[in-house]
């Protein structure tokens, strides 16, 4: 028996910069030494990429072709729409972010904190009335997320399920052109014009969204019993994955056209749009069948026991199971998707790198390619950032791990 | 043995093949409406195999399994109602870890039985008072104690409101201290009327309530009997042999 009096208190961790310190960055010689040597490394690139970006770097090049990354050659008159549209995502966005994310205020203020402080940069003054539209926009539907959660927790839902046709319909217009008629606000823009973030964002959304019903179907075919229906799925994933997408991509824009009917013309920006969605339904295919797989038998034949169809189990019981465990990497891959869209650059499209090429072809900006890459990376990081965050968000939400 | 009662399930010849493994070896049995049967034996002997050919979880290969009057083909419509009216519990519980409790249990009945959200969250409600645990309704599985869960997974089965109840080493995988809780449920639930083959090594739960026991070895039955039977005067060396292995310590 222990005398209740010796018994030790726990160590209490004393806290302090330099006890921190010694702690984590100090505790042995060698240990030092890495601090040291990779302290001198970090300052040495910090302070040769700060002196580049502020001293030598000729930012110009950005500036003056900021409207051509962001939307391309996307027509003046038409742009009020493009801003009308995103007013509408923004909108979503604070209705979202107040009610699935109520606790973190940061999220909040950082997304629509944004649109306040780019008002303050020194934009053209139509661009700053839209841009305090957007502000407006995503300030309202976050009070409005706040202060009735669950009453508009449903119109919510269904706005994001109608945002994507609403903005392909917003950006590509209703009237057609007339030959030598002024075109107004509402009139159809060719996607030929469609381009920078806007085609990248669209290219983007577009094939993560249709893949994702393509590469379920698939995966469950894989799984089927019929053998017909097996041996496609199975064909069809092995026979995209064995092929790189860029030649993908020269297939639907060079052989695509052969195969149709002539006199049908179909859109380029489609082309790619349905190259990209069934590349990506054969990875996603493989990614759910992962999920499936990890499904232990007990969880089929409990129920099955219960008298439940084969296609109520895996609705009720094997999906939401097996979609949970992969976010992770369903996120992993809608970013990679995402980054890949930069490939159709090279069968001409003017994505955001397709401009970043034109823009350097420009001879007043011949040789600026740091700034410009530089710039473009960093806008594939923050966006790529963005959707890894929400992801985050949305498997804690989930409750992932209460198992 | 009851014998006023028709059979409620029917076994004839029953075999099974796990590619050139013979698993069972022509299973007779027949169970009369509200019995309890017990089915014991060592571990590879058939037993879960079995049971399992009764709600068709496993398929037999010859022979023929009748279970309420419907008997059991590749017709899938058969197969679905005979699971509707059959229960079963399952030695690693098997619950949903993504729904909570009261899913769980409702979920069958709303999407198979057709009923209203309302009436199975009573019922359900009712089933969890039944087996001692109506505080957890809204807890996930994953928040209970094996016990807990094992006893949430007959209710989920009662909820279907089944002729049958099939009960697979249902206290195999739980802590000592929690094997009782789920006996005293199945005692309970036994004593009521309920036709019930149990494959278990609970022997105090055959004495207590079992109407016949059944000696699985090798694929094969190799004694039945009544627990008195069985107990006091095994016909078989085999019987006794196994009896005394798991009634010694």
């Amino acid at each position: 028996m222990q005398n209740p009096e010796t018994i030790l208190p726990p160590i209490t961790e004393r806290s302090g910069i330099l006890r921190w310190l010694r702690h984590n960055l100090f505790n042995t010689w060698s240990d030092a030494i890495l601090t040291v040597v990779s302290a001198s490394l970090i300052y040495w690139l910090v302070k040769s990429l700060l002196t580049w970006a502020i001293t030598v770097a000729e930012w110009d090049v950005v500036v003056a072709n900021l409207r051509l990354f962001m939307i391309g050659q996307f027509p003046l008159e038409q742009v009020g729409r493009l801003w009308v549209a995103l007013a509408f995502l923004v909108f979503l966005t604070g209705n979202s972010l107040a009610i699935w994310d109520r606790k973190s205020y940061l999220a909040a203020i950082l997304i629509l904190g944004l649109p306040v402080f780019l008002i303050f940069l020194p934009f053209a003054p139509q661009t700053r009335i839209w841009l305090g539209v957007l502000a407006a926009a995503g300030i309202l539907g976050w009070g409005l997320g706040y202060s009735a959660p669950q009453s508009i927790k449903r119109s919510v839902a269904i706005g994001w399920l109608i945002a994507l046709p609403i903005f392909v319909l917003l950006t590509r217009g209703f009237t057609p052109a007339v030959e030598d008629v002024p075109s107004t606000a509402l009139t159809i823009v060719p996607t030929n014009l469609w381009g920078g973030l806007l085609l990248t964002f669209l290219l983007t959304v577009v094939a993560n969204i249709f893949s994702f019903p393509l590469g379920l179907l698939l995966a469950l075919g894989r799984r089927s019993e019929l053998p017909i229906i097996r041996w496609f799925s199975i064909g069809y994933i092995e026979l995209v994955r064995g092929v790189p997408l860029i030649t993908i991509l020269f297939m639907a824009q060079l052989m695509l056209p052969l195969f149709v009917p002539g006199g049908i013309d179909i859109d380029r920006v489609l082309r790619a749009m349905v190259g990209m969605t069934l590349f990506s339904a054969a990875y996603l295919a493989e990614n759910v069948r992962g999920g499936l797989q990890a499904i232990p038998k007990g969880q089929f034949e409990a129920a099955h026991a219960l008298g439940l169809s084969g296609a109520k189990t895996m609705y009720f019981i094997i999906l939401p199971q097996a979609l949970r465990l992969i976010i992770p990497i369903l996120v992993g891959q809608f970013i990679s998707m995402f980054k890949d869209t930069a490939l159709v650059a090279i069968v001409g499209l003017f994505d955001l790198l397709g401009i970043a090429r034109t823009v350097l072809s420009q001879p007043e900006f011949i040789g600026l390619h740091r700034e410009v890459y530089a710039f473009v990376s960093l806008f594939y990081w923050t966006l790529s950032y963005a959707m890894s965050y929400i992801s985050q968000r949305l498997e804690t939400s989930l409750g992932l791990g209460v198992r | 043995m009851n014998n006023t009662h028709p059979a409620i399930i029917t076994a004839r010849e029953v075999h099974k093949w796990y590619g050139n493994f013979h698993a069972l070896k022509g299973i007779n049995m027949e169970v009369s409406k509200g019995e309890v049967i017990v089915i014991f034996g060592p571990s590879g002997s058939g037993k879960s195999t079995f049971i399992r050919t009764i709600n068709r979880l496993e398929e037999h290969q010859r022979g023929e399994i009748l279970v309420d009057g419907i008997e059991l083909t590749h017709d899938v419509r058969n197969i679905e109602t005979v699971r509707t009216e059959t229960g079963m519990v399952f030695q690693q519980f098997n619950l949903f870890p993504h729904l909570t409790v009261m899913q769980n249990i409702t979920l069958a009945p709303i999407q198979v039985r057709n009923w209203k959200k309302q009436q199975a969250e009573e019922t359900a409600l009712q089933l969890l008072k039944r087996v001692g645990i109506p505080e957890q309704a809204n807890k996930f599985p994953g928040q209970l104690s094996g016990g807990q869960q094992q006893r949430v997974a007959i209710a989920r089965a009662l909820a279907m409101q089944p002729k049958i109840m099939l009960f697979d080493e249902p206290t195999s995988a739980l802590d000592p201290e929690m094997i009782k809780e789920v006996l005293d449920v199945m005692v309970e639930l036994a004593k009521s009327g309920m036709t019930m083959i149990v494959v278990t090594h609970e022997m105090g739960f055959a004495r207590a309530v079992a109407n016949r026991m059944f000696f699985f070895d090798q694929g094969q039955i190799v004694e039945s009997g009544s627990p008195e039977e069985i107990f006091k005067a095994p016909k078989e060396e085999r019987t006794k042999l196994f009896l005394s292995q798991i009634l010694s310590h």
